[in-house]
């Protein structure tokens, strides 16, 4: 088991190193001085204290929808609404952080519970439609992406929006509704640990108890499950509904964490990237946030390295791509594995 | 060039060298192997549950890679990493869980990979006729026409043989080949093995059956522990002395059957009138059937007329559409799964693989798969995980599970450890009907030894057990009564099993003899019901 986990360190770490090669050549093809373009990108989330933080902040969201897609991965569904089910959230969060006056730390809670609750009605109705009529989970939360990014766009254009500013943004947040920054360089502030306790009880959940171990057998084989008395439709459509709570509490965690007026006038894309988080991760939520700053990382040294050097930020879609075909490829570094195994094997064998 | 001796009917026409392997978790399934079969001969392979046969056999097919050993074929050595290899080399292998595409024709998995054609086009006539003409030219016929998912095992089998002939394979592995098949159905594949052998074909034959094994083969292997104990003429040794060399004690398969309950006693399972249509036509037609507390109620018949469906609607994998359905009393008719186990209902499956396990998901994880939410499993919300390995293990070894840990996947144990996971699972629930469907599908003698005793301590405490099975022999030794099933009714009813004629079963179970409808259900249900 320890020799497994091991292994499987060692190789994401090769499969890293083997994609920066590779970026780093496709950098030298593109770059006159491939060597300081590339330091960018490796070094730029650390080049100041500011941009640090900003690579901490931007692993908070990829996090929540990160865990968001892996609890629905793992129960065999497929989920691409979670895109849709983090804006409507974060909508829901502005608009109960402008509308309502509550005490401070109440306010915070209610507003988190108002993107929550956001979320789990857009997981609940691609649940349904799965559970009642076999609808593809995959086509309908894809298309309802686009209904919540419409009605969020309408909500806040005509019933929240900020009419003093010349920009299409929302009334600011009420000052009770937020989530306390830390620091005046960074915004790093209290999601954060509204983050950690997410983590630990989507792992709670998957792995200790009962429901979790009836949502990873359906998704493992649903005969089975099925055969096995597991409620499986009621299981899809609970793991739907969960995992899109977990993305609407995302939305509303960034918004009274780092924006505090709602300014987006199209969805931020988190959505699609908490897949590749949860590939990347295995659907393991422990490893989530782990690899949300991984891809965090990748992301803000493409931004510093478009920003200082003659190559584009797309460079890096090359860069993640290589890498997640590395990970995810099961046989690779296979036959060193099995060296290993071998050569314990036969020390065992002599030893005895 | 090299000069070449005369080859001789002696001559070996497969060698296996030295081979040993080890899978990727440590296990070591074959250990310095060396297997040798001569041209022209059926050669059996037998050993325990986990023995390494199904890894050797890979290994000859290129599906496992050996760490050591060589492999030559009529003389020469071979490298074979592929099935392809293994099928250039005329290596054809029928695997224990068939390979086959269940959407596509028996003609289509045929010449899947080898197709006939002009340019990119597919010549179904052509392809349909080549497979007929094949099936009647080995005495496996076919209809190239129907699709995989429609036809019975006995004749996908037919399909996976035919598929190995049609790349030219002339050494053939048949891995439990016999395992799925019904009397008769070995009887004809018996037949034409002996007719392929005749031809010149060299025949590698896997089974836990040391009496087919004894009327098949010319010569036998027997493996234990993933080495070769030995390899004898089949004719210089008996079964007890195969079954000796395999398990290292005497095995002795008697029948056992529960005592008879005298006078009226609690009926746990009742059947009545149901009725099953599908596409149109009855897979079921009104049928009943009743187990009381502590008895074995058989149900004899070919594979394919309605047992499947019985047992769907019984477990709630299905729903019927006539009839009700009882279980101790409670009303179980509609329900589904998970409220007909709560009802004290436990069920072997008969395709291990489809239902009975996860096959990535651990041993532990597994065998809790119908408690996840019971003490002392689960408080009902949150599960608890050192009672969970505990169980695992105390599972493992009660039920003599060769694994390496509780928590290796089920996917990488050998077949007949997967069905004794399954065994353990369902008999540790204290169920108060067992259906057994197929329980001793593809496990050795000393592991069906238990199974059989398993069933029969059950119902010493008053489970009620349907005993569903295509191995004649085994549902008349353990049964107290006996049905037989033909196109989906019951044609017969037995109230004493002991005793019976095993030719006239036959009769029934081909449909050549049959009992009044309302006989049956008069004597069956004659006795004064709940
Ligand atoms: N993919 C795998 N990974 C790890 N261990 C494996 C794998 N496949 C098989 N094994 C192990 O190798 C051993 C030999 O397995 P094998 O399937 O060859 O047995 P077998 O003789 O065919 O048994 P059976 O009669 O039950 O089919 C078993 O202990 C099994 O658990
Ligand atoms: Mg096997």
């Amino acid at each position: 088991m320890r020799r497994n986990v091991g292994f499987e360190l060692l190789r994401t770490g090769v499969a890293i190193a083997a994609a920066l090669v590779i970026g780093f050549i496709v950098t030298s093809l593109v770059s006159e001085s491939p060597v300081e373009a590339f330091g960018y990108f490796l070094k730029g989330p650390f080049t100041s204290i500011r941009r640090f933080g900003s690579f901490l902040e931007a692993a908070v969201p990829l996090t929540f929808t990160g865990l968001a897609v892996s609890l629905v991965f793992s129960a065999g569904q497929f989920n691409m609404g979670a895109e849709g089910q983090f804006f409507i959230g974060a909508v829901s969060a502005t608009a109960a952080g402008i509308l309502l006056d509550l005490p401070p730390v109440m306010h915070t809670i209610v507003c988190l519970a108002a993107g929550m609750i956001a979320g789990a009605i857009g997981g609940l109705i691609p649940g349904i439609l799965k559970a009642r009529w076999n609808a593809s989970e995959l086509v309908a939360s894809l298309m309802l992406n686009y209904v919540f990014l419409k009605l969020g766009m309408y909500l806040i254009t005509y019933h929240l929006r900020d009419p003093s500013a010349g920009a299409l943004v929302s009334l600011p947040l009420k000052e009770t509704s937020w989530l306390p920054q830390f620091t005046r360089n960074t915004k790093l502030h209290a999601g954060i640990f509204v983050m950690f306790l997410v983590v630990f009880l989507c792992y709670y959940f998957l792995y200790r108890t009962s429901r979790g171990y009836e949502a990873r057998m359906t998704g493992q084989n649903i005969s089975f499950a099925r055969y096995s008395g597991v409620p499986v439709l009621t299981v899809m459509l609970l793991i739907q509904v969960l995992g899109g709570a977990v993305a609407g509490l995302g939305g509303a965690v960034e918004m009274l964490g780092i924006y505090r007026r709602f300014q987006w006038q199209t969805s931020p894309g988190y959505g699609f990237d908490g897949v590749i988080v949860a590939i990347l991760a295995r659907n393991n939520p422990l490893l989530v946030p782990v690899a949300a700053v991984f891809l965090a990382y990748l992301r803000i040294g493409a931004d510093v390295m478009a920003m200082y050097a003659d190559v584009s930020a797309e460079m890096v879609s090359i860069i993640q791509a290589v890498i997640i075909l590395l990970v995810t490829a099961e046989a690779f570094l296979a036959g060193y594995r099995h060296r290993l195994t071998l050569k314990e094997v036969k020390q065992r064998a002599s030893a005895s | 060039m090299r000069a070449q001796a005369e080859p001789q009917a002696r001559d070996p026409i497969l060698l296996m060298k030295g081979i040993t392997k080890v899978y990727p978790n440590g296990l070591v399934a074959n250990s310095d192997v060396t297997f040798e079969v001569r041209k022209g001969e059926i050669h059996a392979l037998v050993g325990e549950n986990g023995a390494g046969k199904t890894t050797l056999m890979k290994v000859l097919f290129g599906l496992e890679k050996p760490d050591e050993g060589n492999i030559f074929i009529k003389g020469e050595e071979v490298r074979i990493t592929s099935p392809n290899d293994a099928i250039r080399f005329g290596v054809g292998m029928v695997h224990q869980h068939f390979m086959l595409a269940p959407s596509l024709t028996v003609a289509e998995n045929i010449v899947l990979g080898a197709e006939p054609g002009k340019g990119i086009w597919f010549d179904r006539k052509q392809a349909e006729r080549m497979c007929r003409e094949l099936g009647e030219k080995y005495g496996l016929p076919i209809d190239p026409a129907a699709r995989i998912r429609d036809v019975p095992v006995g004749i996908r089998q037919r399909v996976e043989i035919l598929k190995a002939l049609m790349r030219g394979s002339d050494i053939l592995v048949l891995d439990e080949p016999t395992a799925v098949l019904t009397p008769q159905e070995t009887e004809e594949l018996f037949e034409a093995l002996k007719s392929l052998k005749k031809m010149g074909h060299t025949i590698i034959f896997i089974s836990h059956k040391l009496r087919e094994v004894k009327e098949l083969s010319d010569r036998v292997t027997v493996m234990r522990s993933g080495k070769v104990v030995g390899t004898s003429d089949t004719s210089q040794v008996t079964v007890e002395e195969i079954s000796r060399m395999m398990v290292g004690r005497d095995v002795v398969l008697r029948a056992l059957r529960p005592k008879a309950a005298d006078g009226p006693s609690e009926v746990r399972l009742l059947v009545k009138n149901v009725d099953v249509v599908r596409d149109g036509t009855h897979v079921l037609k009104d049928v009943s059937l009743q187990v009381r507390t502590g008895e074995i109620l058989g149900v004899a018949g070919v594979e394919g007329n309605g047992q499947v469906e019985l047992v769907e609607v019984i477990t709630g994998l299905s729903s019927c559409d006539k009839g009700e359905i009882w279980i101790c009393g409670q009303d179980a008719t509609g329900k589904s799964p998970g409220e007909i186990r709560d009802m004290g209902l436990s069920h072997i499956p008969q395709d291990r693989m489809v239902l009975g396990v996860a096959s990535r998901a651990s041993i532990s994880e597994n065998l809790i798969s119908t408690r996840y939410n019971k003490q002392p499993v689960s408080n009902g919300f949150s599960l608890d995980i050192k009672a969970i390995s505990k169980l695992g293990q105390e599972l493992i070894s009660r039920f003599d599970i060769k694994a390496s840990s509780a928590q290796q996947p089920v996917g990488t144990l050998s077949g007949g450890n997967i069905q004794k996971v399954v065994i353990a699972r369902e008999f540790s629930t204290g169920p108060q009907v067992i259906i057994a469907n197929q329980p001793t599908r593809g496990i050795d003698i000393g592991a069906t030894e238990s199974a059989h005793k398993y069933l029969v301590e059950a119902t010493e405490i008053g489970t009620a057990v349907l005993l569903v099975s295509a191995d004649l022999t085994e549902v008349m030794s353990l049964s107290n009564r006996l049905i037989v099933m033909y196109e989906g009714q019951v044609v017969a009813y037995f109230d004493e099993a002991q005793g019976l004629d095993e030719e006239e079963i036959g009769l029934y179970m081909l449909g050549l003899k049959r009992q009044e409808p309302d006989e049956v259900i008069a004597s069956m249900m004659g006795r004064p019901v709940e």
